[in-house]
């Protein structure tokens, strides 16, 4: 093996000895444990950080950024029509969908405030893109390509257009990091759109499915439900649809059934993705009072 | 003095390499089986430039890893500057060793490399097991001689 000439000399014996520095910097990286976890003092750091890195993910980003403008760019005109032809169509059905849309939200507004409970769906959203970055295989993590300079902050619910797609965990200068629906350490409180029947849905690991732990044997829910967003932890803007429930088990001798969902955001396909800015009533004063820390657990993610 | 400068530029641009292929998107069937780049050129590093590539160069590439990937910030400059100090320490016995024996001790390195990443999370309270979670390991230590052949002509030709 070549090496440096002047790399023969023993490093030992120099200096604070191997153990003294070593146990110095786990020291210190022990420190950075503590406050990172326990008290959220970093996140300031965390940001000047997320600069240093943002090159290296901006250049393993690139191939894909490239792809896609090559597409674009070099269309033959059969493929544009084709898109067009479908998208027209899509449009079409949107807007059929939009007419009575409008009449069922003047008449839903009218009766809540009969009710006088508010809905305060915000209406700013803004699509982000999904970076070609791979972090940890084991965990469903994603880094996308808006930060804090765009106002993302740190638990902002994240859509697709077939529904919920996750979260914001990190919020750095120009990128953030997102946990997706189906990790496992990742909950979403839910409610079944047939019965009503509120419960959480948790990630397993698997893109394609979540797992409901706490629903009994008599719980009114079947293969085929639709589950939506409850609203209840104050991420998620009630009423988006989560999943659709695939399998339940009920076994005699146990108390809680074995029920599994389909998340139906394309976790595992999506390019883009949209950030939603949702600030429910009830957590408004919560979240004037404590701006900068972080949402509670009861946010969603599990404790 | 000029060889130092030299071997700085040479080990930061091959850091920013390893940092490239940590993140490098790769087909699921064979994304778990990633080996750590960064760390293995930390070990290699450790046995070839053992006065540059110290304990605080470990533990900054450590750092790197926490803002790249990492959810506790500190982890992996902990479990970095771990791994740095046990080759340090065995650094003068494994540089003479023959590579498929250095390959070997890589994978038990690597292993307690993940094993302390594994306490780590646990700790912090996300832990969860899955035997996917070794397999970097088995990569690093197959993929060490390699590493080793063409850091080597790297220094041969920049000499």
């Amino acid at each position: 093996m070549a090496s440096f000439s002047s790399d023969i000399r023993p490093i030992i014996g120099r200096g604070p000895s191997l153990i003294a520095r070593s146990f110095f910097l786990v020291v210190i990286s022990i420190g950075l444990m503590v406050a990172d976890h326990r008290y959220h003092y970093l996140d300031n750091v965390r940001q000047v950080m997320s600069v240093v890195v943002y090159p290296v993910q901006w250049i393993v980003d690139m191939p894909s950024r490239v792809t896609h403008w090559m597409y674009d760019s070099f269309a033959d005109r059969n493929r544009l029509r084709t898109e067009n032809e479908a998208l027209t169509a899509a449009l079409r059905d949107a807007k059929l969908d939009l007419q009575t849309l409008a009449t069922l939200k003047e008449e839903n507004q009218r009766l809540r405030e009969l009710q006088e409970a508010a809905n305060t769906i915000s209406e700013k959203r803004v699509i982000a893109r999904i970076m070609r970055v791979d972090l940890d295989p084991l965990r469903h993590r994603v880094v996308l390509n808006k930060g804090q300079v765009d106002g993302v902050y740190k638990g902002q619910a994240i859509l697709d257009t077939q529904g919920v797609f996750g979260q914001i965990t990190q919020v750095g200068r120009y990128t953030s990091e997102a946990i997706l629906i189906s990790d496992p350490e990742h909950a979403i409180p839910v409610r079944v759109n047939r019965s009503g029947l509120r419960t959480i849905a948790e990630g397993t690991g698997a893109t394609g499915k979540l797992n409901l732990p706490f629903l009994t044997s008599e719980a009114d829910i079947k293969p085929g439900d639709l589950l939506i967003a409850s609203g209840l932890g104050g991420i998620f803007p009630p009423g988006y649809p989560v999943a659709e429930v695939t399998k339940v088990e009920r076994s005699p001798s146990e108390t809680f059934a074995t029920v599994e969902a389909k998340p139906t955001a394309l976790l595992d396909r999506d390019y883009e993705v949209m950030l939603i800015w949702y600030q429910p009533q009830e957590f408004e004063t919560f979240a004037q009072s404590d701006k900068k820390a972080t949402r509670p657990d009861a946010k969603g993610r599990k404790p | 003095m000029m060889p130092d400068r030299i071997g700085w530029l040479r080990i930061l641009w091959t850091s920013a390499i390893a940092l490239l292929l940590t993140i490098a998107p790769l087909p699921d069937a064979i994304n778990a089986a990633r080996p750590d780049w960064l760390l293995l050129l930390v070990i290699y590093w450790t046995l070839n430039a053992p006065l540059l590539a110290g304990l605080s160069y470990a533990w900054i590439c450590g750092l790197l890893m926490d803002a790249l990937v990492g959810t506790l910030l500190g982890q992996y400059a902990l479990t970095f500057v771990v791994i740095a100090a046990v080759a340090h320490r065995f650094q003068l016995r494994m540089r003479i060793f023959p590579v498929l024996q250095q390959a070997a001790i890589v994978l038990l390195l690597v292993l307690l490399y993940h094993w302390l990443l594994y306490v780590i999370s646990g700790f912090a309270g996300e832990q969860f097991s899955s035997w996917l979670r070794w397999l970097p390991a088995v990569a690093g230590a197959l993929f060490w001689p390699l590493l080793v052949s063409v850091l080597d002509t790297v220094n041969r030709l920049s000499k």
